[in-house]
Formats: structure tokens, C-alpha cells, sequence
């Protein structure tokens, strides 16, 4: 029984660490940051839940599941939050993305610069 | 009053996350409790109204149902990233938040966030800017379920 949970796990933590690994790759593949930030939110979610899971696996109901579960709380709060900040002070100093079909519409300073 | 429920909150985190009941480590929690109390006071976070409280029970459903959208989103995200040619087609777009309360509207603005390849780069009033990797997801914001979703944690007026 115990070598199934083990195997569960070990799936989860490698599909885990697939996901941050395909992140990584977007990071360096994908053109601007904005489109860049899409790929590294998948090392924001995807791959913590994956990891976190199997590491919850192993844990058993003990201490360290609620100290698991916390991260994943604090992740999901944090992150985005985080994401916001930087996307938002990329926006706000000026900086466009790369590709785009901006519908946003020119209807304040920030339209400003579409083509 | 404010601030003593904070306290507890903290206290209680705190208890949990250690588990140690050795009278040094207790001693030192009291006193990084205490400290950001005073922080968070200095903040005006302890006076000010902590926002309408969520409805529970929409909470409960909102949450499984942004975790399947977050895998969702995560596997078409990954698809674009592995494809060898990488057809892109980002759209920055505005998109109306319904929300009434601050709290529900930062979570909707994290839930877009959170789910990758929808981006929210600035809350303007009842707009916000979000940036999408693809069409359909701004296609999938546009259609407003998360949007209405986020609203309905609101306890109605």
C-alpha cells in the first residue's frame, strides 16, 4: 500500500517539476515580458500543486499537510499579487507589448502608442 | 478589539507552523506577534473594515471551480509554449468587473491573474486591463462567467 502512495507521488512530483521545467521554457521562448509572464504563472500554479500534492503524499495527515496546504494559500494569494505588480509597474512606465491586437481602446494615457 | 483578533490570528498561525511548546520559542512568538500587530496597525490595516464578508458557501464552489480552470488553462498555456511554432495571438483588451467590494474585486482581478495566460495589468474604477496570451482566453473573460462568479461571493445588498 504504501509503495502505491509512493508511486503516486513520485508521478506527481515529476508531473510537478515537468510543469515548472515547461515554464522555464516559455520564459526563454515566448517574445516580451508580458507573454513571458504567462508562461511563468504556470511555475506559479501548476507546478507547486503538482509538487505540493505529492509531497502532501508523503506527509501523511501530520503537521507538515497544514504547513503544505498554508504554502499552497500563500502561493495563490502571493503570486498573482505579485504578478499584478509587475505586470502593472511594466504598464505603467511605459513598456508595450511586443505582439499584440490592442483592444484595450485609446481611451486614456495608456491607449497611447498603438499602432 | 481589532487588534487582540489579530493577535490571536497570528498566535494561532504561529502555534500551528512551529509546534513547539518550549517556553524560548513560545517567548519569541509572542513578540513577532506583537510586532506585527504594530506593523499592520502602522498600516491602518487594524482600524479600517476588514471588507463584507463572503458568502461560505459560494466560496466552497468558487474555489474547486477556479482550480479546474487554473489546470485548464495551465495545459493550453503549456501547449502553446512546447509548440514548435508558437502561433501567437495576444490580446490586450478592457473587460468590466462587476464587483462591488474591493475584496471581491482583487479576487477577481487575482483569479484572471492566477490563471494562466489571462494577465491583469491595471483596476481602473469598474475596468480592468487584462493582457491574454490567446484569444480565447480573452474570449473565455469576455463571456463573463468568472466575472459573475466573483460578484455572486458577495453577499447581495
Amino acid at each position: 500500500m504504501a509503495s502505491v502512495i509512493d508511486m503516486i507521488s513520485f508521478a506527481l512530483l515529476a508531473a510537478g517539476g515537468f510543469c515548472v521545467f515547461v515554464g522555464g521554457v516559455g520564459v526563454l521562448r515566448l517574445p516580451d515580458l508580458y507573454t513571458r509572464m504567462h508562461a511563468a504563472s504556470i511555475t506559479d500554479t501548476a507546478g507547486p500543486l503538482l509538487v505540493l500534492a505529492g509531497l502532501a503524499l508523503q506527509a501523511g495527515w501530520s503537521l507538515a499537510l497544514f504547513k503544505l496546504a498554508v504554502i499552497l494559500v500563500f502561493l495563490a494569494v502571493t503570486a498573482p499579487t505579485a504578478a499584478y505588480a509587475l505586470g502593472n509597474a511594466a504598464l505603467v512606465s511605459g513598456y508595450r507589448p511586443a505582439v499584440v491586437s490592442d483592444e484595450s481602446g485609446a481611451t486614456d494615457s495608456e491607449g497611447e502608442g498603438h499602432a | 478589539m481589532r487588534a487582540l483578533g489579530l493577535f490571536l490570528v497570528f498566535a494561532l498561525v504561529w502555534l500551528l507552523l512551529s509546534g513547539l511548546m518550549k517556553p524560548l520559542v513560545l517567548g519569541l512568538g509572542v513578540v513577532s506577534c506583537l510586532l506585527c500587530v504594530w506593523l499592520a496597525s502602522r498600516m491602518h490595516r487594524v482600524e479600517e473594515d476588514a471588507g463584507p464578508a463572503l458568502r461560505p458557501l459560494h466560496l466552497l464552489a468558487y474555489l474547486p471551480w477556479l482550480l479546474k480552470e487554473v489546470v485548464l488553462a495551465n495545459l493550453q498555456v503549456m501547449r502553446v509554449v512546447l509548440s514548435p511554432r508558437m502561433a501567437l495571438d495576444p490580446v490586450l483588451f478592457r473587460l468590466r468587473a462587476t464587483q462591488r467590494s474591493q475584496l471581491c474585486k482583487v479576487i477577481y482581478g487575482n483569479s484572471i491573474t492566477l490563471t494562466p495566460g489571462t494577465l491583469t495589468l491595471d483596476v481602473d474604477g469598474e475596468t480592468m486591463l487584462v493582457h491574454a496570451l490567446e484569444r480565447a482566453g480573452a474570449e473565455a473573460l469576455r463571456s463573463g462567467e468568472m466575472d459573475r462568479r466573483a460578484s455572486a461571493l458577495e453577499a447581495s445588498a
